[in-house]
């Protein structure tokens, strides 16, 4: 125990004397003063190269939560999706899926990236020749260009409508849940919720004389300009990550789904229930106990591994304050603090939040 | 109520009509009726997934066997060789480089030392993974033996000459990251797994916020540090070369994953086996020894190899770093005017060197789980 704090102090005077050696001070003023770098992605907040390394992290920050929470929802349901696919009777399915989930995952996600970062580069035409849907999205190896939509100021009546007929919905599902419990009557709650969220929406958006625009992107010399554009470095890491974590996941739930045993089916189809309703309230929530612990950790990975976005130039949290802002201010310390905690932010908000998931599926033993 | 199904109709004993034989459930019709077209969804399944084979596989086996060149002294060259320019796979700038490839920039002369450590290594592994090996005990001494040998053979010293590590790189970069960070991650994820869970409140806690911080940590990030800022940890004046330091954070790092395992191991062993040991008046140690972690390793060998398979496939990082692994190798040889634009031969190579090793390796696992499966 001894020897363990005097290892550890010993660590904390190197630092001091190191740092002090070369002239360097512990200090984060650097934080404030201009970058001076440009980040060509910055979709949810304002950046030009003149603003400070503070920022450049929170650019860094969200552009590291958008692939992350971009790529979970692609992973889960391609993987949802790959692993039904193994368990299916169909043989010839069944093996061009495990042929692909082997080959997949049993190779580095760097090499995913770069290869499907070359795919896009290469594959995909220049500007003034790309393909393009009705002249309003257009696909090139300068990104996927989109229409951007315009908010009027009427638009928040909107956004108060649907907020305010999702929480009515959730409250009428309580409701029609009691009552089912009461008396056995159900009502079509699917049906009736999701009436309910897009009538009210769409009559208040007509009521508040649509106020909404599209700006649409225009070829202008060799590269759009105007709307939304997705840059080539955020599809090619966004979907390398995606298909890299959904081959984990397909094992995790095929493995879950053959861990709810035979009988369970068996005593439902017993009862008189049609396969889709067994499946949907007998072998779904019983799989997903298995499923979800597992689950939860390749989502820490997915999101650890978009670090790695830093090697095809996609400006996340590593990319920024850790990359470039590291090499031009030679704050090795406090930029390494700062990325380590987001990222320990991040993983510990994740496992709170699966654990809490986990939490309201597990087994009720009472 | 009329009802005038055939069952309704009697017949006297031995004069019923003949059935037609039953729907053949065996032989290669019977498999694929059961296996490929038991119903409309699955038919309209089959043909679609077989047509996407139709699709993929000739053109994929033209370009990379049939209309493939394997020896060439350029790109244009292998345009040349075609009947189609660039029709075909270009395995020549693979060729060409196979020995960088490999040894990476290790001095011409010196590559013996490599062979000798691959073949030392092959003989470590199978002494390692097959029991039915000739005087396995001294094996497997030497297995312990093996990485301070080698490390000796590698580097150099001791009449050995020296080798920089700068000159470190392909397969043989990636073998020395992979079989370090692997061979010492087992014995410290012991020790910090047993750390989590010892009595001792301070011991405790060290040994979780180090593992819980590792684990939240992308690799990338303490690759950075380990590249710019471990120096400052050590005493001054002292020094480490940058593959010793990627070394060791690749090793603490692979051990963090490692004591994970080894916890759930210890996690599965009933409390009885510990109090059976106390009745026995065993120490802790002895306890451990003979009782615990035979158990507990036996039972986390797969999860074992999955952290192995990670960590060699994370040896890849090391590039972000401008350290020279395979990838870094390919990426650097494409910069090369005579083979440029050939990114596909290079990337699918080394894909399936990956897949070879890890595959065998979850397969290996697969084998292990079966023989050492003694429940009933």
């Amino acid at each position: 125990m001894a020897v363990l704090f005097a290892v550890l102090a010993m660590m904390v005077r190197n630092v001091v004397v190191n740092l002090a050696a070369i002239g360097k001070e512990f200090s984060f003023g650097f934080l404030f003063t201009p970058a001076g770098y440009d980040i060509t992605f910055s979709p949810f907040i304002e950046y030009t190269s003149r603003s400070t390394h503070l920022r450049a992290a929170t650019v860094g920050v969200f552009n590291t939560l958008l692939v992350a929470a971009s790529g979970i929802v692609l992973a889960t349901i391609m993987g949802f999706i790959l692993g039904i696919v193994r368990l299916s009777s169909n043989w010839i399915a069944n093996r061009i899926v495990y042929v692909f989930i082997e080959f997949a995952r049993n190779v580095p996600v760097l090499l995913h990236i770069f290869f499907v970062y070359g795919l896009v580069v290469i594959l995909l035409p220049a500007p003034k020749k790309a393909p393009s849907i009705w002249d309003l999205f257009f696909l090139s190896n300068r990104g996927f260009f989109v229409p951007s939509p315009v908010f009027e100021s009427a638009m928040w009546i909107v956004a108060v409508v649907l907020a305010a007929a999702i929480i009515l919905t959730i409250f009428f599902k309580r409701w029609a849940k009691k009552v089912q419990n009461r008396t056995g009557h159900r009502y079509p709650v699917f049906w009736i919720s999701s009436g309910a969220i897009i009538g009210a929406t769409a009559i208040a958006f007509i009521a508040a004389g649509m106020p909404l625009t599209w700006e649409i992107p225009v070829l202008k010399g060799f590269n759009y300009k105007g709307g939304m554009s997705i840059k080539p470095e955020f599809i090619a890491l966004w979907f390398a990550l995606s298909y890299y974590t959904s081959c984990f996941i397909a094992e995790i739930v095929r493995g879950g789904i053959l861990a709810v045993s035979k009988g369970q089916t068996e005593a439902a189809y017993a009862l008189g229930m049609r396969p889709n309703r067994t499946l949907q309230l007998i072998i779904i929530p019983q799989a997903l106990r298995v499923i979800v612990p597992p689950l939860a950790s390749q989502y820490l990975n997915l999101t650890k591994n978009s670090s790695l976005a830093i090697a095809i130039g996609y400006m996340d949290i590593t990319a920024t304050i850790g990359g470039i802002t590291l090499m031009q201010t030679g704050k090795e310390m406090e930029t390494m603090l700062i990325v380590m905690c987001c990222y320990l932010v991040f993983s510990l908000t994740i496992s709170a939040l699966m654990n809490w998931f986990n939490r309201s599926i597990e087994l009720k033993e009472r | 109520m009329a009802n005038t199904t055939p069952s309704q109709q009697t017949y006297l004993p031995g004069t019923h009509p003949d059935l037609p034989p039953p729907v053949s459930t065996s032989g290669v019709i019977g498999w694929a009726r059961s296996r490929l077209f038991s119903s409309p969804l699955n038919i309209i399944l089959t043909l679609l997934c077989a047509g996407f084979l139709w699709i993929i596989i000739p053109p994929l086996l033209t370009w990379g066997l049939f209309d493939a060149v394997w020896q060439a002294d350029s790109r244009k060259d292998c345009w040349a060789q075609m009947d189609v320019p660039e029709g075909g796979a270009c395995w020549a700038f693979i060729t060409d480089r196979f020995r960088v490839f490999i040894y990476g920039f290790y001095p011409e002369g010196e590559r013996w030392r490599v062979n000798l450590s691959f073949v030392l290594f092959v003989i470590a592994a199978l002494y390692a993974l097959y029991d039915r090996m000739p005087a396995r005990r001294y094996g497997l001494w030497y297995c312990l033996a093996f990485p301070f040998l080698v490390g000796w053979l590698l580097f150099g010293g001791l009449g050995l000459t020296p080798v920089e590590t700068n000159d470190f790189g392909g397969i043989l970069l990636t073998m020395v990251l992979g079989v370090t960070a692997i061979a010492f991650s087992l014995p410290i994820g012991i020790v910090l797994a047993l750390g989590r869970r010892s009595t001792m409140p301070v011991l405790r806690i060290v040994c979780v916020l180090f593992i819980e911080f590792i684990r939240g940590v992308p690799l990338i990030a303490l690759l950075f540090v380990a590249s710019t800022m471990l120096n400052y940890f050590l005493p001054p004046g002292t020094f480490f070369d940058l593959l010793i330091r990627v070394l060791i954070i690749m090793t603490l790092f692979a051990s963090a994953y490692a004591a994970e395992v080894v916890r759930g191991g210890l996690q599965g062993i009933p409390r009885g086996q510990y109090e059976a040991a106390d009745a026995m008046g065993l120490t802790y140690w002895k306890t451990h020894r003979l009782i615990i972690l035979p158990q507990a390793l036996k039972i986390s060998i797969p999860g074992f190899i999955n952290t192995f398979i990670g960590t060699f496939k994370d040896t890849t990082l090391v590039l972000i770093i401008g350290m020279m692994d395979p990838l870094g190798i390919g990426r650097s040889a494409l910069a090369d005017a005579e083979w440029a634009g050939l990114a596909r031969e290079m990337y699918l190579f080394i894909a399936l060197f990956f897949f070879i090793c890890c595959f065998s390796m979850s397969r290996y696992s697969l084998h292990l789980e079966k023989k050492l499966d003694t429940g009933h």
